[in-house]
């Protein structure tokens, strides 16, 4: 178990260094940075001091130490767009892009799960079949004509809802939260649905194909025999039963809601961290670029370790098979 | 003739005349991918004559005469007077392109990894998996985005529009190619123990003519599977950034970028400028992941 683990924390830290040298070489090798900070009247004696300012006479390896080192310490380098530290950038665009992936992951997995066990139960129900097929059609459909589809229904047609942006924000220690507002729970509603129909879908099917294997199971017909109430058995008995790789399927899902978080982001115009790395990218503004590869590989490399952790922990299977493999 | 009838007759074949799914979406792409091809030829205009446009047919309803110049047309125009038929239709080329050209980048870096990983094996097999293995933990479309950035900070400032095409390309190929190298590595592993390639070796043919004329054609079927899905994939993709804005340029619009640009007139009413291009890119996505579907039931002897 110990030296399992330690060999997976082990690579998971060559993995988060390779990343951290692709963002160093962005800075590096992508535009000059000497060029991008001096202005056109420059001497080759401002060049050179600022060089050495820079530690970019050093050898590259050097360089890429003390680039980590900073990183580590929350110094992300300088915005070349907005010329301020990306760092509090970030922090302050932070709180939107975790509203909204908190959001849509509790409706991905509430509604996922519902509609699932009605789904399972009720399997040959016009109402689930026609779920189904909607659901097959709702994969297919590209998030982001998902979300244009649903501006068009309740923000232009009906009116009832806005069409972009969070609504007035309250904030809370440093925390810029629309959940205490009206108009920001409002504002939430659309972009939520847009960025968790996918996982929703993909919760449902997997809670459905879990559901009616385990109804067929000998423990839920012992439960009938019993004489328990239906509901009893449906929720109690069965449900418990598929939540366990529901529950590491959402988990897996997490990375993905943050990154796709970019595209509902942009059309709802939602000022969160995936706007501003698709703002970086039109403006080719490499500091927020690195910084977002950064945060978001070791949000994604994270969830890996701990999920791939955690399993190994629940299943005594994966256990043996690796000591009988080593022994 | 013999050949044509037993080819008529064969499993493959014939799975496919009794699938009307099959049938209905492998017409629908022919019928797209003509269009496209044809373009120029089959277009009323060419939206990027700016001598055939006429600012006056601007925002003309589809299917209704214009109210200022009397000229119909079938999909209705956007601000320019554009015709929106034309602009799909040239739309589409641009699509279809970088999805044709970004699954062929990946397919030939993918199948070519693989086949090495697979049958030379050792450290080079884990350097490429390893590599593999990290991509793969993130989402295809951040890291198309991300390579599509950097390429952009590469290319000098006045070729951008220009390169943007191809990098596009670049961005999504190498975004997609894992899948290919992961299927043709485990084919090879199976093949290379097999007494054919024994044979090969035994008679002295080199490692990469045993890798390329022997074991290739054999691991072949399921990469022509992958391939038709990662086609609707590298659709998908392409659309979706172009339509962030990090993807075809406005001066060659592809669907994605037809339908950024349609989203601005969505509030004040002109929906045709949207609908149309969105209608499209489903159809085109759809019928081939359909396709693609099919031919992995087709394709697979443990689902007959």
């Amino acid at each position: 178990m110990l030296i399992y683990s330690l060999r997976r924390i082990f690579q998971s830290i060559i993995v988060l260094l390779v990343v951290g040298l692709v963002a160093f070489s962005m800075f590096r090798f992508v535009g000059d940075p000497i060029d991008n900070m001096l202005g056109q009247e420059r001497t080759d004696a401002d060049i050179e001091r600022l060089r050495t300012e820079l530690g970019l006479d050093q050898p590259f390896i050097v360089q890429y130490g003390k680039f980590l080192s900073n990183a580590a310490t929350g110094n992300l380098g300088v915005s070349y767009r907005q010329g301020r530290p990306v760092a509090s950038i970030l922090l302050e665009r932070a709180p939107a892009t975790l509203e909204l992936a908190a959001v849509s992951g509790l409706f991905a997995m509430i509604v996922g799960v519902g509609l699932g066990v009605f789904t399972a139960i009720r399997r040959h129900g016009f109402a689930a079949n026609f779920i189904m097929t909607v659901s097959l059609i709702g994969v297919s459909l590209p998030t982001f004509l998902i979300g244009i589809l649903l501006i068009y229904l309740f923000a232009v047609e009906l009116g009832w809802l806005p069409s972009f942006g969070r609504g007035e924000t309250v904030m809370v220690g440093g925390w810029s939260t629309g959940f205490l507002t009206a108009s920001g729970l409002k504002a939430l509603i659309l972009p939520s649905i847009t960025l968790g129909l996918y996982q929703m879908t993909l919760i449902m099917r997997l809670v459905r194909s879990e559901m009616l294997e385990v109804l067929r199971a000998d423990y839920i017909r012992f439960a009938r025999a019993r004489g328990l109430r239906e509901r009893a058995i449906n929720f109690r008995h069965a449900l418990k039963n598929t939540m366990v790789p529901v529950i590491t399927i959402t988990g897996l899902q997490l990375g993905s809601i943050i990154a796709f978080a970019i595209i509902t982001e942009t059309v709802f115009q939602w000022p969160g961290v995936g706007l501003l790395f698709i703002n970086a990218i039109q403006f080719v503004d490499i500091p927020v670029m690195a910084a977002y590869l950064m945060l978001i590989s070791v949000m994604f490399v994270g969830i890996n370790l701990i999920v791939d952790l955690l399993y190994f922990a629940i299943d005594p299977r994966l256990r043996v098979d690796t000591n009988a493999v080593e022994s | 003739m013999q050949r044509l009838q037993s080819a008529w007759n064969s499993d493959f074949v014939w799975s496919f005349r009794h699938s009307p799914v099959a049938v209905i979406s492998l017409s629908m792409v022919i019928l797209l991918v003509l269009a496209a091809v044809f373009a120029p030829l089959v277009a009323p205009y060419n939206p990027f004559d700016p001598s055939t446009l006429n600012l006056m047919n601007g925002f003309s309803k589809p299917m209704e005469p214009n109210a200022f110049t009397g000229d119909v047309f079938w999909l209705g125009t956007d601000d320019q007077g554009r015709d929106v038929f034309s602009t799909i239709l040239y739309g589409m080329r641009i699509s279809l392109f970088v999805g044709f050209t970004a699954v062929l980048f990946a397919l030939v870096l993918g199948v070519t990894l693989g086949l090495i990983a697979g049958y030379v094996g050792g450290w080079t097999e884990t350097a490429i998996m390893r590599v593999a293995d990290v991509q793969l933990t993130f989402p295809a479309i951040l890291v198309a985005m991300l390579i599509f950035g950097i390429a952009k900070g590469i290319t000098p400032v006045h070729m951008r529009d220009e390169m943007a095409i191809w990098v596009l390309i670049v961005a999504i190929g190498l975004s997609d190619w894992v899948q290919f190298a992961r299927v043709v590595r485990g084919a090879t592993l199976v093949e290379k123990n097999k007494e054919y390639v024994q044979a090969a070796k035994l008679i002295g043919r080199s490692r990469s003519a045993i890798m390329v004329k022997h074991i290739l054609p054999n691991v072949l079927s399921p990469v022509l599977v992958i391939a038709t899905i990662s086609l609707a994939l590298a659709i998908i993709a392409e659309a979706t950034l172009s339509f962030l804005g990090v993807g075809a340029p406005p001066t060659q619009p592809s669907l994605g970028t037809l339908i950024r640009i349609g989203q601005g007139y969505l509030f004040s009413g002109e929906w045709w400028i949207i609908l149309f291009p969105a209608i499209t890119l489903l159809v085109l996505a759809l019928s081939v992941n359909l396709l693609g579907d099919w031919l992995r039931d087709a394709l697979n002897p443990k689902l007959r």
